[in-house]
């Protein structure tokens, strides 16, 4: 029993990461049609940029600050660069060059800072937390936290507010937004600062237990993709979903199958999801119109 | 007229491989040589899959892994000659790639990526992960084809380095040509068709699962023999060969020379396999430069290089 | 003799009867004309019939047949076609090619054969090739044969989507507006071509907006309202009957 519940908070903790990634990968999806592979490259920026503006003295919460807000500012740079002018492309294409966009900023991360392995302090130290007969990190619950706060957030601008409508309008149908006068091009300006935003709040919070490096991106980007789609593309209640039944899945398989073979458990579910659920967990079915 | 492309795509490429080697400064560039028709027979599956069929795949390299390791393994634990052991990898992708094409081909876009994406992973963790078998992650030996000892008995006798350019250049050309084939074949149409529009290939009879499966299960084999080469040429192989980046390789580099024609398919898989050769002074810049050249071709030249020029010297450009 | 037999077909999407129990019938060598007014159902009903849709109620019998929501594919091998209001060509093929898509049938072999290049193969191309350039010629656009299929005109795609159709030599031809967006010169074009298939033997089931057209060709006029059949009958017939005139008119009402 205590060791279901070991595994499950284990669970819960990637899963939540796993979310917020895929989150990042929902609100670009929308906005855009564009599935941005250098999602994960948001939350190593993440990571990065905290330790080395720590390192360089600034408090923790400034650093933090600092690599979110820049984050953000990259990825409307990448967008503005690298999406607007490849509009209308195949997805192939697109899938192309979001991952050509990430290997860059791995080769630049890889410049700019090193190849080192990086931690900073957790937020409210290492003494883990008894409940029941599990323990849980602090840190842990700072990433499910901010998992929740970021998906509340964005359910309220989503359906409260006129800006979060018109960026769903725009991405039912793009060009009847900008009929009745939606700016699309602020809308994926937006999009993309937001999603870039929140995949560095991922790196931030959950750099004190995983540590960060240059080249994390990658798998968390797969993950975070793969719980997107698991969820059902474009719908941010799939995303949350979608990671954490990720992330627990992951959680369990390493506790009682083997822990080499998590991600397996993880990538079987999804085939088999998508086997009976085309459109995954939450998505829209699409008919042909002809 | 398209006989000649086919034609004509053909006597290039058998040019080129035949004429280049005057050129090379140093004997190592026959072994680039091999790993640009290695990765140019794979790539060439990936025009038939993507550029064709219109299906995504990010999981190919998991069949280059299934042709790999079948050289690695089956003569040891089989008995096998290795070059039956290509012939039994390319047997085992084929069917895998039948038995898995056939739930996810029903997938579109971003969903089909993912579940190929998956499929691919699964392999790769398969090779990682079964260290009794596979060694694991720091990779096993791979025996000796054993077909260059025999030319040199028969009076042949090829450098290591030659030989296998000579043996990926010949195995290449005839990739190719299958490919040319099937183009213009009644299958191939109905690849393109479907691409086209798949509900109008419907209309006109195409069982299109039937030929989405053909086309996935065709470019399988070709990513299989392209790993089985790859581990034969090199006497050893890792997990890697398997790995989600060497998949991204494959499609980047047909996207890239133009993934609608197989010269151009080919033309990507030269250019991004000696782009890290030329980076070699600047490795620590490798990739930064990837990255930039992959998005700055697919905004400025959409249709992939090739294509693109092609066009523009035809002067029907958009 | 009844060749294709529509028997109370309905369907519903979100809760709303998109069509509701239409049953009619075609004939060989008929041309049988759904019309109404926009938003009526015509399309739905098209798609329900060529299995692109599947039905909530209803049967779809094609001789004698219960084909209902049968693949497109598998109503091809059973003699049934249609061409499609919003264009559905192979855009980056050529004209030719696209042609010789509708031969699929008839030369798709084994693709181990198509791979090696082997005469089997050649010979089921060439036989197809042949065909579809005797098609070109009848919808006169064999000039355009060799050139992409995207840089032709609306009208010259409309003809080529009625040539593929034929390559199939279906009993049953289902038009979706194959006049749409066509000048007089290009509608009347298509007007004989359509007639001509009739004369053949061809049962021409036809969505069609252009009034005087409809009233020219058809041998039979089904008319549709809300998803329901008002009326049916000869043209002369259809044209007098009230419901049809005041469904029109309504329809003209509101929209104006």
């Amino acid at each position: 029993m205590s060791e279901l519940l070991q595994f499950l908070f284990s669970g819960v903790t990637v899963g939540a990461v796993y979310a917020l990634v895929a989150l990042g990968f929902t609100i670009i999806y929308n906005a855009s049609d564009v599935v941005n592979f250098a999602q994960g490259e948001f939350v190593m920026l993440g990571g990065m940029i905290t330790v080395f503006a720590h390192a360089a003295g600034a408090p923790l919460p400034l650093a933090a600050l600092l690599a979110c807000l820049g984050t953000a500012a990259l990825g409307v740079a990448m967008n503005k660069l690298a999406i607007e002018p490849a509009r209308g492309a195949p997805v192939v294409s697109l899938v192309i060059i979001t991952i050509g966009a990430s290997i860059f900023i791995r080769g630049a991360a890889q410049l700019v800072f090193d190849k080192q392995i990086h931690s900073f302090p957790a937020f409210s130290g290492d003494d883990p937390i008894r409940i029941l007969q599990a323990t849980i990190l602090p840190q842990s619950l700072w990433v499910i936290a901010g998992a929740v706060a970021v998906f509340t957030g964005l359910w309220l601008f989503f359906t409260r507010t006129l800006l979060g409508r018109a960026v769903l309008a725009t991405s039912n149908n793009r060009l009847a937004a900008q009929l009745v006068g939606i700016n699309t091009p602020f809308v994926m300006t937006l999009s993309f600062a937001l999603s870039a935003g929140i995949g560095a709040l991922a790196g931030v919070l959950v750099t004190p237990i995983t540590m960060t490096s240059y080249d994390v991106g990658l798998a968390l980007a797969l993950k975070g993709f793969a719980a997107a789609m698991l969820g059902g593309m474009g719908n941010p209640k799939g995303a949350l979903v979608g990671g954490l039944v990720l992330g627990l899945l992951e959680g369990l398989t390493a506790g009682y199958i083997s822990s080499q073979y998590k991600d397996a458990a993880a990538f079987l579910v999804i085939l088999g999801v998508l086997f009976f659920l085309p459109q995954g967990l939450f998505g829209r079915k699409s008919t042909d119109r002809v | 007229m398209r006989l000649t492309t086919k034609t004509a795509t053909l006597l290039a490429l058998v040019a080129l491989i035949a004429l280049a080697p005057l050129f090379f400064p140093s004997a190592f560039y026959y072994r680039v040589g091999a790993l640009i028709f290695v990765n140019g027979l794979a790539v060439t599956g990936i025009v038939i899959l993507t550029g064709w069929a219109g299906q995504i795949s990010l999981g190919h390299a998991g069949f280059a892994g299934i042709g790999a390791y079948a050289c690695a393994l089956a003569p040891v634990h089989l008995g096998l000659h290795p070059a039956l052991a290509i012939l039994l990898g390319a047997g085992v992708s084929a069917v895998l790639a039948w038995l898995v094409g056939r739930p996810i081909l029903r997938l579109k876009g971003y969903y089909l990526g993912v579940a190929s994406l998956g499929m691919g992973i699964l392999i790769s963790m398969v090779l990682n992960n079964e260290r009794d078998l596979t060694r694991g992650p720091d990779g096993i030996d791979v025996p000796d084809l054993g077909l260059r000892a025999a030319l040199k008995t028969a009076g042949l006798d090829l450098s290591n380095g030659e030989f296998w350019y000579a043996l990926c250049g010949i195995v290449l050309v005839l990739g190719a040509w299958l490919a040319l084939n099937l183009h213009d074949s009644p299958t191939g149409r109905a690849l393109r068709a479907l691409h086209g529009s798949e509900v109008a290939a419907r209309t006109v009879g195409m069982d299109v699962p039937r030929l989405k499966l053909q086309a996935f299960v065709i470019s399988a084999v070709y990513a299989s023999v392209s790993g089985s080469l790859l581990a034969l040429q090199n006497r050893f192989i890792t997990p890697d060969v398997a790995g989600f980046m060497h998949s991204v390789e494959m499609v980047t580099m047909a996207v890239l020379g133009g993934v609608g024609s197989v010269a151009g398919a080919i033309f990507g898989a030269a250019v991004l396999t000696l782009l890290p050769q030329m980076l070699t002074v600047f490795a620590e810049y490798e990739q930064l430069v990837l990255g930039l050249v992959m998005v700055l071709v697919m905004i400025f030249l959409r249709e992939g290089v090739v294509p693109s020029i092609l066009r523009k010297l035809r002067g029907t450009g958009e | 003799m009844t060749l294709l037999s529509i028997e109370g077909l309905g369907i519903t999407f979100g809760g709303i009867a998109a069509v509701k129990d239409v049953s009619f019938s075609v004939r060989p060598g008929e041309i049988v004309s759904v019309i109404g007014p926009n938003g009526a159902g015509k399309t739905t009903l098209f798609n329900m019939i060529s299995g692109v849709y599947r039905p909530g109620s209803g049967r779809v019998v094609l001789n004698g047949e219960d084909v209902t929501a049968m693949s497109p594919h598998l109503l091809a091998r059973r003699g049934m076609c249609r061409t499609f209001q919003n264009l559905q060509v192979f855009q980056s093929m050529t004209v030719l090619e696209n042609t010789i898509a509708g031969y699929h049938l008839q030369e798709s072999g084994p693709v181990l054969a198509d791979l090696l290049h082997l005469p089997a193969s050649r010979r089921r191309a060439r036989a197809a090739e042949q065909g579809a350039r005797e098609l070109l010629r009848r919808v006169g656009l064999e000039r355009a044969a060799e050139r992409e299929a995207g840089s032709l005109s609306y009208g010259s795609l409309k003809r080529l989507e009625i040539a593929r159709a034929m390559a199939l030599q279906p009993r049953v031809l289902l038009l979706d507006e194959p006049a749409a967006g066509c000048n007089a010169v290009e509608t009347e074009e298509i007007d004989h071509l359509i007639a001509e298939i009739a004369a053949s033997g061809v049962a021409i089931l036809l969505v069609e907006h252009d009034m005087k057209m409809v009233m020219r060709i058809s041998n039979h006029i089904v008319v549709l309202d809300h998803g329901e059949k008002i009326a049916e009958g000869d043209p002369a017939t259809v044209s007098r009957n009230p419901a049809v005139i005041a469904a029109y008119l309504g329809a003209e009402h509101a929209a104006g």
